[in-house]
């Protein structure tokens, strides 16, 4: 069933869309995660434009955390004072993007710096997310407990002037500290397509030192006005959101993501880690690789 | 109109016929080609006849060459090299009238029927394009660039050359070619000529425009989001988060 991209210029089997649209969302219903970071590399993969793909990446991401707002919402899982602050400093993060975006395009570097920013994050944090996977099986196996860690956040995020009290969070830190990763999520939703959860969860917990119940609903109420506000600023600048593209995954990703819910409620969690950890990384050497190999393309062609 | 047309071929053909030099009496099978919601690329089919003075057939026969030709662009190629382990954009061209699409067709292989020079002022065959390049540089720079954005879209087959085989004549009076659209065509309004040679020159020729352009719900979408960009990423948010909402709304009842 061929379907034309109006944006992207070309002709796509609409059923391979939708299906890896659907494969992303039952990864994100199952993790909890925008999924994201997996769509964007397939579409480039299956021969979209890389620019269309993280633009179109990008609205889909918006439709699969819709879902997930609402269901922590009714959990009380959102810390709206904090996602507040992360919101502010991701659209203020996503217009950054967009003027680095720009400048990257022009000098030609956009799909090396795309793949190098995948590569260094993904691998990163597949690699953080296995060696707790692997800790935490460990642990449930050898009756040995890990050492809880003794300090609640990171030094630097203490030492920050003006501090508020996050009552959800149970924090009272400085609103600097998430406006700065707010900011940083919005640069890279803007470039790579992706929610930027996969940063910023591990970040809340580790650095702000956030309390794990609030930490998946804050970061989807995040990303959800920070994909809105990325999908905007690629209509208005790169024009390269196709709205046939987006739909196509939205139709495969919501679907996917509620049966991806009612999957992760009976698997294991530290299992669940572990996969999804699995994928991180395998995504991360594809890239890896991607960039190490000679292309099929030497040549590209930019029109002015 | 087409009936008419050959009609009125037909009708001066006595007056045509009285040249000494064979006549070409071209058409496309169309002037438009829309790009719908099902577009996986079209066909082009270019033909008409030859027309000789007195009917008569000579010896050696005429014979002819299309070309189908996009809108011309001014384009930057950039070449990938390896650069500390990894692979990025170092050196670039600019040529200032790249073809978005090229594709010829002819009787017989190009080299065969023309010579050098003419192939190149009618720039017959992908190897005689005009690019004009801007910037400066080695010719032997300049050929590998050259090379390069051939290369890349030959593979995307948006340039096209049917060696040999593209057009049939039959009874060395009428001739078709079929020149295939693919679906990463560019938009805009291309050229198909037609060129009549004989003896190593090109005795006649003919040109007929062709509108490629994107129609229906794809044409509207692509004009919201080049001139109403505002309201189309609105329409895209607003898409997403319905979809998204009814999606849960939907598997919450069931």
């Amino acid at each position: 069933m061929d379907i034309y991209l109006p944006i992207a210029n070309l002709s796509v089997n609409a059923l391979v869309i939708i299906g890896l649209g659907g494969v992303v969302g039952l990864l994100s219903g199952m993790f909890g995660v925008g999924g994201g970071f997996l769509t964007t590399p397939l579409l480039i993969f299956y021969g979209i434009p890389p620019t269309v793909a993280a633009a179109s990446a990008a609205t889909q991401v918006t439709g699969a955390s819709v879902s997930g707002v609402f269901a922590h919402k009714r959990r009380n899982g959102i810390d709206f004072r904090m996602g507040g602050v992360l919101v502010a400093g991701g659209v203020l993060g996503s217009f950054a993007g967009a003027w680095l975006f720009r400048i990257l395009q022009e000098s030609g570097q956009i799909d090396t710096v795309i793949a190098v920013l995948y590569v260094v994050l993904l691998g990163s944090i597949g690699f953080m997310m296995a060696r707790d996977a692997v800790r935490t099986f460990l642990a449930a196996h050898t009756g040995v407990p890990i050492q809880a860690k003794k300090r609640r956040h990171h030094p630097l995020v203490a030492a920050l002037p003006l501090r508020w009290r996050f009552y959800r969070s149970g924090l009272y830190i400085s609103p600097l500290a998430p406006l700065a990763l707010g900011f940083a999520t919005g640069i890279l939703t803007v470039l790579l397509g992706v929610g930027g959860g996969f940063v910023m969860i591990p970040a809340m917990l580790y650095l702000l030192g956030m309390p794990t119940q609030v930490v998946v609903g804050t970061s989807l109420f995040q990303i959800l006005f920070v994909t809105m506000s990325a999908t905007m600023i690629h209509a208005t600048t790169t024009k390269a959101v196709d709205i046939v593209l987006a739909g196509l995954l939205l139709i495969g990703s919501v679907t996917g993501a509620q049966y991806g819910a009612r999957f992760a409620q009976k698997m294991k969690p530290e299992y669940l880690r572990g996969l999804l950890a699995f994928i991180v990384l395998v995504v991360a050497i594809r890239m890896a690789l991607g960039l190490g190999w000679r292309p099929d393309e030497i040549y590209s062609v930019v029109i002015e | 109109m087409r009936a008419a047309r050959a009609l009125l071929a037909l009708a001066l053909a006595p007056l045509l016929m009285a040249q000494a030099k064979p006549v070409l009496v071209p058409d496309v099978s169309q002037r438009e080609v829309e790009i719908r919601y099902s577009f996986t690329g079209a066909e082009l089919l270019l033909f008409g006849a030859i027309l000789y003075p007195a009917g008569r057939v000579p010896e050696r026969p005429a014979e002819i060459a299309v070309v189908l030709r996009g809108p011309l662009q001014s384009i930057l190629v950039r070449e990938k090299q390896k650069v500390a382990g990894i692979w990025v954009n170092a050196e670039s061209a600019r040529f200032r009238s790249a073809p978005t699409f090229y594709s010829v067709a002819s009787s017989r292989p190009i080299d065969e029927m023309v010579n050098e020079r003419t192939a190149a002022i009618f720039e017959l065959g992908i190897g005689n394009l005009q690019l004009s390049p801007a910037s400066v540089g080695s010719p032997g720079e300049l050929a590998r660039f050259e090379n390069g954005l051939i290369d890349l879209r030959r593979r995307g087959q948006l340039y096209e050359q049917t060696s040999g085989g593209g057009v049939e004549i039959t009874d060395n009076v009428l001739y078709r070619a079929r020149l295939t659209i693919p679906a990463r065509v560019p938009v805009g309004r291309y050229t198909a000529e037609t060129f009549l040679i004989q003896d190593g020159r090109v005795i006649a020729g003919a040109s007929r425009d062709i509108t490629i352009r994107k129609s229906g719900f794809e044409g509207y979408v692509a004009d919201a989001a080049e001139n109403q960009s505002f309201a189309y990423g609105i329409v895209a948010t607003a898409l997403s988060l319905l979809l998204g909402w009814a999606a849960a709304a939907l598997f919450r009842r069931v």
